[in-house]
C-alpha cells in the first residue's frame, strides 16, 4: 500500500510570499527519505504540502504538480480530507488529544470514517498501532488513561500510533525527535526502520547523524538569500550526499561549516 | 471576586516605590469598593426584606405566608431563563463557532461587531420589540405547537391570542443573552491550540470533524462560563420581560398560555410604584430571593467548571 511521491515545478506559497521555489523531486516507495536544510528553508512548508496541510493556512497555496501513487493531490475534485486520510503526518511536537484516553487517541483517525466498529475490532486496531508504535508493552495497562499523562516521548510514539492506526499509504514527520531526549529518539528512529518496510516516510530533521541513520535518500535545501524562497538544492542516496555531495553548499551545510 | 494581590513577594517596605504604592492603594480601593457595595447590597435587602417575610396576606397577593407568594415567581425566573438559555446556547455556539471557525476572514469581523451590537440594545426596546413583533409573529406558532404537540404539558394551551407568554419572554432572553455568550464562546474557541486543530485535520477529520475532536473538548468550561454569564442575564432582566408578560403568580409548565408566570424581576418592576408599607418590604423580600438565587446559581458554574477543568489533563 505504500506509494511513491512524484513533485514538478513545485512553488508554495504565503500569501504573496513564496516561500518554496520549483521543487522537482521523486520520493521513492517503502524507503525513508530525508529532508535537510537550515532554518527558514521551506522544510515544513514543503512536507505540508504533501499532504495538503498546507493549505490550512489562510492566505496559504500552492502551485505545481504532487502525485502520490499515479493520483494527482492537487486536481479540482480531490477532496483534501480524503488525501490527508492517505497521508498520515507527525508533528514537531507531540500532539495527542488531551481530553482524550490513549485508547481513544490511537482510534481517533479511525473514528473519523465512522464507520461502526466492533469492540473487538477497535481493540485490534489499538493493540497493533501501539504495537507498531512499540508503545504496547508501556501502556497497555493504561489504555483508558489520558494520553496527555505520558511522558514526551511515549506522547510522540503514541502519535505515531495514531497515525499508523488508519494504515496510511505515506507517513510525514516534521522533526518528530527534536523535543526528545535520545533515548525516546532512538526509540522513534527504531521504529522508522521497522515502519518503512510498510509506508513511504519523509522526515524533516536538523539532526545530520539522524538523517545518516534513518534515511535511503536525502534532499538538502537552502535559501538563496534572505526573504529569498527555498529551493532544492540536491538529492541523491544518503550515503553520497554525507560523502560525495555534488554541490559545495551541501558539503558546508552537512560538514557543519554553514553559515 | 478576591481582592487582586498586587505584590507577589514582599519586598522591604523602604525601597517601595512611589508607582508601587499608589497602584497597590487603587487596585486595594477598587476591590474593597465592589465588596462593600455587595455587602450594602445584601445587608439592605436583608434588614428591608425581613419585614416583609411576615406581612399579613393582605399585602402579599392573599398568600398566607411568603414562601407561597415567591413560590411561583422563583417558579416563572427559573422557567423564562431556562428557555431563554435553552435556545441562547445553542444558537451562541453555532454563532461562535462560525466566526471563529468557519466564515472568511473578511466576512468574520462584522458578523462578531453585528453581535457585538445586540449587547448595546437597551432592554425596553427588547420588551417592545416583544410585544410589539415576537409575540404576534409567534400567535400562530402557538396555534401550530396547540394543535399538534398538545400532548405535551408544555403546550397544552389554550394558545395566548397575543403572543405574550413566558415562550415569547425566553425568546427575547435568549437573543439578549445570546451576545455575551457569543462574544466569550468565540474568544475561547479561537485560544484552541493550533496544535490540536492541526492534529486533527491532518487524520484527516472535515472541518465538523476536527471542530467536534479538538475545539469544543477543549473549550468546554469556558462554554459553561459563558452561559453563566448569560443566565445572569436572563435571571435579573426586568424590562423586557415586565412589558411581555403581566404579573400573574401562577405556577404551569405552559409555556404557550396567555396567563404565564412572571418573574421576579419583572414582579418587582410591575408592583412597585403601587406598593406602600409592608408591601415595599414584601417585594425587596423577593428581591433577596432573587439575589440568594443568582448567587447559587454561580456558585454551582464556578463548582462545575472547576470540576470540569480537573478532568482536563494540562
Ligand atoms: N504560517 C506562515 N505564514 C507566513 N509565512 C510562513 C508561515 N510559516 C512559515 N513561513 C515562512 O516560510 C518560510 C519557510 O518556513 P518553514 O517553516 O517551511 O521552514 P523550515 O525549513 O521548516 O524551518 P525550520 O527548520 O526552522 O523548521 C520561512 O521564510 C517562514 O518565515
Ligand atoms: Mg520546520
Amino acid at each position: 500500500m505504500a506509494k511513491s511521491i512524484d513533485v514538478s515545478d513545485l512553488d508554495i506559497y504565503y500569501g504573496d510570499f513564496k516561500a518554496v521555489e520549483d521543487v522537482t523531486m521523486t520520493i521513492p516507495a517503502r524507503s525513508v527519505t530525508a529532508f535537510i536544510g537550515p532554518s527558514g528553508c521551506g522544510k515544513s512548508t514543503l512536507l505540508r504540502s504533501l499532504n495538503r496541510m498546507h493549505e490550512v493556512i489562510p492566505g496559504a497555496r500552492v502551485e505545481g504538480k504532487v502525485v502520490i501513487g499515479g493520483q494527482s493531490l492537487y486536481d479540482a475534485d480531490v477532496d483534501p480530507v480524503e488525501v490527508r486520510r492517505q497521508v498520515g503526518m507527525v508533528f514537531q511536537r507531540p500532539n495527542p488529544f488531551p481530553t482524550m484516553s490513549i485508547y481513544g487517541n490511537v482510534l481517533a483517525g479511525n473514528r473519523l470514517n465512522s464507520r461502526r466498529m466492533k469492540r473487538s475490532e477497535a481493540d485490534d486496531i489499538v493493540e497493533r498501532a501501539l504495537r507498531g508504535a512499540n508503545l504496547w508493552t508501556e501502556v497497555k495497562d493504561r489504555l483508558t488513561k489520558p494520553g496527555a499523562g505520558l511522558s514526551g516521548g511515549q506522547q510522540q510514539r503514541l502519535c505515531i500510533a495514531r497515525a499508523i492506526a488508519v494504515e496510511p499509504q505515506v507517513l510525514l514527520m516534521d522533526e518528530p525527535c527534536s523535543a526528545l531526549d535520545p533515548i525516546s529518539t532512538s526509540a522513534i528512529e527504531d521504529l522508522i526502520h521497522e515502519l518503512k518496510s510498510e509506508y513511504t516516510i519523509v522526515i524533516v530533521t536538523h539532526n545530520m547523524q539522524q538523517a545518516a541513520r534513518v534515511s535511503e535518500d536525502t534532499a538538502f535545501f537552502n535559501l538563496a538569500g534572505a526573504g529569498l524562497p527555498g529551493r532544492l538544492v540536491e538529492m541523491d542516496s544518503t550515503k553520497k550526499i554525507f560523502s560525495v555531495p555534488e554541490d559545495p553548499s551541501t558539503e558546508a551545510y552537512i560538514s557543519g561549516r554553514f553559515g | 471576586m478576591s481582592a487582586p494581590t498586587t505584590a507577589a513577594w514582599p519586598t522591604p517596605p523602604k525601597k517601595r516605590r512611589m508607582g508601587d504604592l499608589l497602584f497597590a492603594g487603587a487596585t486595594r480601593t477598587a476591590a474593597s469598593i465592589i465588596l462593600v457595595a455587595l455587602a450594602g447590597v445584601a445587608i439592605f435587602l436583608t434588614v428591608e426584606g425581613l419585614p416583609g417575610l411576615t406581612a399579613p396576606p393582605e399585602r402579599m397577593g392573599g398568600e398566607a405566608t411568603f414562601l407561597a407568594y415567591v413560590w411561583p415567581l422563583v417558579f416563572g425566573t427559573l422557567l423564562a431563563a431556562f428557555i431563554a438559555l435553552l435556545i441562547a446556547t445553542p444558537l451562541s455556539i453555532g454563532v461562535a463557532l462560525v466566526i471563529s471557525h468557519y466564515s472568511p476572514r473578511r466576512l468574520a469581523k462584522p458578523i462578531g461587531y453585528l453581535v457585538d451590537l445586540l449587547a448595546a440594545v437597551p432592554s425596553v426596546v427588547y420588551g417592545l420589540w416583544g410585544i410589539a413583533f415576537v409575540g404576534p409573529a409567534l400567535v400562530p406558532v402557538y396555534r401550530w405547537l396547540e394543535e399538534n404537540l398538545g400532548f405535551l404539558p408544555f403546550f397544552s394551551g389554550p394558545a395566548s391570542g397575543t403572543g405574550r407568554t413566558i415562550l415569547t419572554a425566553g425568546i427575547v432572553l435568549a437573543i439578549m443573552a445570546l451576545p455575551i455568550i457569543t462574544a466569550i464562546c468565540r474568544e475561547i474557541f479561537a485560544q484552541t491550540p493550533t496544535l490540536h486543530q492541526e492534529a486533527a485535520l491532518a487524520l484527516g477529520a472535515t472541518r465538523f470533524e476536527m471542530v467536534r475532536m479538538a475545539v469544543i473538548p477543549y473549550s468546554k468550561s469556558g462554554i459553561v462560563s459563558a452561559v453563566m454569564l448569560g443566565l445572569g442575564r436572563a435571571l435579573g432582566e426586568t424590562m423586557a420581560v415586565a412589558l411581555v408578560l403581566s404579573a400573574t403568580r401562577i405556577v404551569t409548565w405552559d409555556v404557550i398560555a396567555s396567563t404565564s408566570p412572571s418573574t421576579i424581576a419583572a414582579n418587582i418592576v410591575l408592583g412597585f410604584p403601587e406598593a406602600t408599607g409592608l408591601g415595599v418590604n414584601v417585594l425587596i423580600a423577593t428581591g433577596l430571593v432573587l439575589f440568594v438565587i443568582t448567587f447559587a446559581v454561580n456558585f454551582t458554574a464556578r463548582l462545575i467548571v472547576a470540576r470540569s477543568e480537573k478532568g482536563l489533563v494540562r
